[in-house]
């Protein structure tokens, strides 16, 4: 979580992606063009990280993603299956029109993920589930 | 490695560094020669699942890029090249989910959506490549053609 976020032109992404915590709700944002074996990390540190924590959500913010391929697609939708299995849920925000257009093209409808336009909605759709859980600093934590 | 966008240019795969580089060349070249957003973002799409092809099942190879000019239409043109194994059953590697190595085998069968022209030759034995070409501001093929 030392690591800084990259600029929206920063060049490959490398090594971990960092995971914050807002409550029980992981907050993951991807940005720029991600090496595949960056995004396998990701999976493993997102799995290591709800069994630790114990969070009921992850949200990740593909807004600076330009492009989806079936690698990554394969790995997202990995991510929200796995997240399932340890009682979590996993939401996708803020796909590009032009990465949505793309990947029905080719065939990945990313059956199983559930998405959201915004973070916000994103929050909301995790937590309307359990009205009892303390969501502690989200707003100010919100971009 | 960085190539002047647009220009003819021939690219190593040999890494998932390379992909990153691949894609990022194409993105420019597209941009360069004219092609909008929705565009540049399948073409490039394309690009990646072909060139990790080239690496995952060719061992490795190339890719070349050639920006086109046919009666006033721009179009860009890549060539992926490798000398691995080949495909013995073309018709099957394009199948939608088929697939030898644990992906969801939508690759091949995607790239050939996301492009206007889509050539393939494979000699088993002697490799594989995969040629596409896409037009500035032409429709997408219809989907009864694919
Ligand atoms: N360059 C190549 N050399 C040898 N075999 C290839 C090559 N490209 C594709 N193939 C074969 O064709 C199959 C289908 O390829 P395709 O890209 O459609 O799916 P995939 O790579 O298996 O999975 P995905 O791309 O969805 O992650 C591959 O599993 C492989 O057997
Ligand atoms: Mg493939």
């Amino acid at each position: 979580m030392s690591e800084a976020f990259p600029g929206p032109h920063a060049g490959p992404v490398t090594g971990h992606v960092p995971v914050l915590r807002l409550g029980e709700v992981l907050l993951v944002t991807l940005q720029g063009d991600l090496h595949d074996s960056t995004a396998q990390q990701l999976q493993q540190d997102l799995a290591e990280t709800i069994s630790r924590s114990g969070a009921t959500g992850v949200i990740i913010d593909i807004s600076g993603v330009e492009i989806v391929d079936s690698f990554l697609g394969r790995v997202l939708a990995e991510i929200a299956g796995q997240t399932e299995l340890l009682a979590a849920r996993t939401v996708l925000v803020g796909m590009r029109p032009a990465v949505a257009i793309t990947l029905v093209e080719l065939g990945l409808t990313l059956p199983g993920v559930h998405t959201a336009l915004s973070t916000e909605v994103a929050l909301d759709l995790l937590t309307r589930h359990a009205p009892s859980s303390h969501f502690g600093g989200l707003r100010q934590e919100s971009p | 490695m960085h190539t002047a966008a647009g220009a003819q240019a021939r690219l190593p795969i040999r890494s998932d560094m390379d992909l990153v580089w691949v894609r990022q060349h194409v993105r420019q070249a597209a941009a360069q020669i004219g092609f909008g957003l929705v565009d540049q973002t399948k073409l490039v799409t394309a690009a990646s699942e072909l060139a990790r092809n080239t690496l995952v099942y060719g061992g490795g190879g190339t890719m070349e890029t050639e920006p086109l000019a046919e009666g006033g239409t721009r179009g860009l043109r890549l060539t992926f090249s490798d000398e691995g194994p080949g495909i013995a059953d073309l018709e099957q590697a394009l199948s939608d989910g088929f697939t030898s190595g644990g992906g969801l085998g939508m690759g091949l069968g995607g790239a050939r959506r996301l492009v206007h022209e889509f050539a393939i030759e494979s000699n088993p034995g002697a490799g594989t490549t995969v040629r596409v070409t896409s037009w500035v501001g032409r429709a997408p093929r219809p989907r009864e053609e694919i």
